[in-house]
């Protein structure tokens, strides 16, 4: 393999406060994780990670390819983690629908890709400013069974750090992993703390090429026949125990959540993302009154932290689901709550393609409370 | 398979012999193709450093057929996934192998574009005109009136078009440093040297590399030995000319041995 | 737990709108304080209203985007209808004075209705192109989210290196700034 290009030295020195936009935090993180291409098409709201990266390309010895749609961009960043490199891209909506194409490959194969998803709208091309409707696409997208890793963020300081953790859980486990987002994250712009990963003692995992090692074939080497496709069905089902296995197996070390209260809370809010900011707010005020209200947030949707989530709730009275989508959070919730306390009454607020507010959450939580909402 | 043996001494080096005789039908001009390839590589002595990129489609098929390394990609999807590999490390030598279904329907996007941008690689395209894997279906180069399982009464140019010409397009589209020609299964000499033309101008960095060959699907003609060698060298050749479209001026040195008799089979 | 001050800038492409949200926001920030801004953008501005939406706290924002503002700066006849959703019974409504024909399309249900000929103040006393300075000190004046500081020191940071060719520029803008405090202070916000 050819020696990377990157020029020594991280670009984010140490540690600092700033204020930027999500997708500037992205090309950052990406930049100071020690990602050596990306990969790209244009697509609100995304495009800024690609303006940033571009820009900062050849001062820390970069490279980007821009492709002719979001196929080539997965299937090219697919390449570059072939050929070794920390490879990523990003895509938002639609793209995110070509780019599941891609990803089935890369989930078949185990090849460690990095996908930065800001979501907006949908169905079709709906809005470019913001949802949170490609949960299930992210999570379950492809003609497969999702063994991918997904981490919702919900700030600019978690798109940094979750940016920076994905290439690393990416290439530790080969499956591909993506990077949540949405419009008001990409575009948005408060505080973070960016840095070197080494000064916070975060070791980038190594990684290695698939094709064109070095040596001669026979000689040392055997050469390497990828494939994706099989004759016999029973071929398949003996790569598809493999993989679920090992996926199940690595589950409890990849899995992610945050609670608060949850321990005498008869109302458990569960959201994620960047409505989980908007719950969060909402329940330690109503917490701050003495109110009996808690939150969950799962920070990997897939896998999701189903046992937290079943501890979380189980005394729990009622739990309120809240989304910028029509019930795909709320989908999750049932699904792993099953084998739990499963018979849980569960009030939701679901707006797809528009934000939460702290006061709507409130509203929601005093509604339940007083009896209002049942 | 001794007598097989004996019939082919001259086995590419770069061939994994533990997967041969190969998978293709019998009569398939893969193996052609593939033979010439291979012959190509060892003559480059770059067996080392290439990656081979298979598409999906009968090329599938070629996935365990080198010794080299090999990937699988989608239908479509080998130019890409090669154009990300050649980026991310330019010192690889990538070849995308496909049909003309994937590269020119599905996959026209990334023909067009990797051609556009002029990357260094080598495509090569298998045109056999029509669906081969799928069970015989129109292909964007499928003959005016030839019959296929989705044009069962033939073509209808009036409907669906004429045969797509991919060499003549991508020597429209491209700029210099780029290699296009259209060789065929018949002409297997001429085809390597073709092919090695097109490897070393991605080795010598000068651009996109694509080279169109006229294959045969007796399976899927539904002809005998003899009809399936006229329909590739009178139908096809009347509407696919063979040659080469696009030569940089430095890759323009011949390559094939002075005086070389084409044969059939070589 | 203090709530965060919400501010709603809208107005026409090119007034400006989308720089003052940004340097009241480093204001922001040099004060120490927790700011959040973000932009309406793609096909939401392309020919439409450009809208910025700021909200400046002691402690990290939640929501981007806020239903109510407590402040709601409309800058064009279209910005006035536009930003009506953004209002409710805490809200200050400002608008500029000089905007024809909105008479019927004011908020009615706004804590306050300002009507300010920031226009006609930055044409006449200044130069229109200090137009957006002006409105920031409008804001700074209406809600003290920022001291006046900051906000130079953060107009500083932002055009300092305009004020270097032209030197007379930075005159100018801190004068507008404090027209618009001024102008806000003397009519009486509650």
């Amino acid at each position: 393999m050819s020696e990377t290009s990157v020029k020594p030295g991280c670009p984010v020195a140490g540690e600092r406060k700033v204020f930027m936009t999500g997708n500037e935090a992205v090309c950052w993180a990406a930049l100071a994780a020690g990602a050596e291409i990306m990969y790209g098409y244009p697509i609100t709201p995304q495009n800024e990670i690609m303006h940033y990266w571009t820009r900062n390309v050849p001062k820390f010895g970069r490279r980007f390819l821009q492709t002719e749609d979001e196929l080539s961009a997965g299937f090219t960043t697919i390449g570059g983690v072939l050929a070794g490199r920390r490879a990523f891209t990003a895509t938002a909506g639609p793209g995110n629908v070509l780019m599941q194409e891609p990803l089935s490959m890369a989930e078949a194969m185990r090849i460690p890709v990095v996908v930065v998803i800001q979501q907006r709208g949908g169905p079709s091309t709906a809005t470019v400013i913001y949802s949170q409707q490609e949960v299930t696409l992210t999570c379950f997208g492809g003609n497969g069974e999702g063994l991918r890793i997904v981490y919702s963020t919900s700030s600019l300081q978690d798109l940094y750090d979750y940016t920076i953790k994905a290439f690393n859980t990416a290439w530790k486990y080969r499956f591909p992993t993506f990077v949540l987002g949405d419009g008001y994250q990409a575009k948005m712009r408060e505080s973070l703390n960016i840095y070197d990963p080494a000064a916070r003692g975060i070791d980038m995992v190594p990684t290695e090429p698939f094709v064109g090692k070095p040596g001669k074939i026979g000689e040392g080497r055997e050469a390497a026949h990828l494939r994706n496709a099989y004759s016999v069905e029973e071929e398949l089902e003996v790569a598809m125990a493999r993989d679920t296995s090992e996926y199940e197996r690595v589950t409890p070390e990849i899995i992610e959540y945050d609670s608060y209260n949850t321990e005498g809370a008869d109302i458990v809010v569960i959201a994620h993302g960047i409505v989980f900011r908007s719950a969060a707010m909402a329940v330690r005020e109503l917490a701050g009154q003495g109110k009996k209200v808690g939150y969950f947030r799962p920070i990997t949707l897939r896998p999701f932290p189903r046992e937290q989530l079943q501890q979380a709730v189980a005394r729990a009275k009622m739990l309120l689901v809240a989304e910028s989508a029509y019930g795909q959070l709320l989908k999750l919730v049932k699904e792993n709550l099953y084998g739990g306390p499963c018979n849980l009454p569960i009030k939701t607020i679901l707006r797809p393609g528009v934000g939460i507010t702290p006061e709507e959450v409130t509203e929601a939580c005093n509604a339940l409370l007083d009896g209002k909402g049942a | 398979m001794a007598v097989e043996m004996e019939l082919q001494p001259k086995m590419p080096k770069c061939w994994n012999l533990a997967t041969k005789p190969h998978k293709f039908c019998p009569g398939c001009g893969h193996g052609l193709i593939l033979k010439a390839l291979g012959q190509a590589i060892d003559d480059l002595g770059i067996q080392d450093r290439v990656v081979f990129g298979c598409d999906i489609g009968c090329s599938l098929l070629a996935w365990d057929f080198f010794n080299m390394d090999t990937v699988q990609a989608h239908h479509g999807r080998a130019t890409p996934v090669m154009v990300g590999l050649k980026r991310a490390n330019p010192e690889l030598i990538v070849i995308a192998y496909m049909g003309d279904g994937g590269g020119y329907a599905i996959g026209s996007q990334h023909l067009v574009n990797a051609a556009n941008r002029n990357d260094k690689i080598t495509m090569i395209l298998a045109n056999n005109t029509n669906y081969a894997m799928t069970g015989g279906q129109m292909a964007p180069t499928t003959m005016p009136g030839q019959k296929t399982e989705t044009t069962p009464y033939g073509r209808d140019v009036k409907e669906d078009g004429y045969p797509m010409l991919g060499p003549e397009m991508v020597a429209a589209i491209t700029h210099e440093g780029t290699y296009v020609a259209r060789g065929t299964v018949s002409k297997l000499l001429t085809l390597k040297s073709y092919l090695k033309k097109a490897l070393e101008n991605q080795i010598s960095g000068r651009g996109f590399s694509f080279v169109e060959v006229l294959s045969t699907c007796p399976t899927n003609w539904r002809t005998n030995a003899e009809q399936t060698w006229a329909f590739l060298e009178q139908t096809m050749q009347e509407f696919f000319p063979v040659g080469e479209l696009k030569v940089p001026p430095e890759a323009a040195a011949p390559t094939a041995p002075p005086g070389a008799v084409e044969g059939e089979g070589e | 737990m203090s709530k965060p001050v919400k501010i709603a800038l809208a107005g026409e492409g090119g007034q400006g709108v989308q720089s003052v949200a940004q340097i009241l926001m480093d204001a922001a920030a040099l004060e120490g304080k927790e700011a959040l801004y973000i932009p309406n953008f793609g096909i939401e501005q392309r020919g439409g209203v450009s809208i910025a939406f700021v909200q400046i706290g002691d402690e990290k924002i939640g929501a981007p985007k806020f239903k109510i503002g407590d402040i709601v700066i409309a800058l064009s006849d279209r910005a006035v209808r536009r930003t009506q959703m953004y209002v409710g019974p805490q809200t200050l409504f400002v608008y500029d004075s000089g905007i024809q024909g909105v008479e019927g399309d004011l908020p009615k249900n706004a804590k306050q209705v300002l009507a300010i000929p920031a226009l006609e103040i930055a044409t006449k006393k200044l130069k229109p192109r200090v137009f957006n300075i002006l409105i920031m000190g409008a804001v700074i004046g209406a809600t003290h989210v920022v001291t006046l500081d900051k906000a130079k020191e953060s107009i500083e940071k932002r055009l300092g290196y305009k004020f270097e060719k032209n030197p007379e520029l930075r005159e100018l803008d801190f004068k507008a700034l404090q027209e618009g405090i001024n102008l806000v202070a003397g009519m009486g916000v509650s």
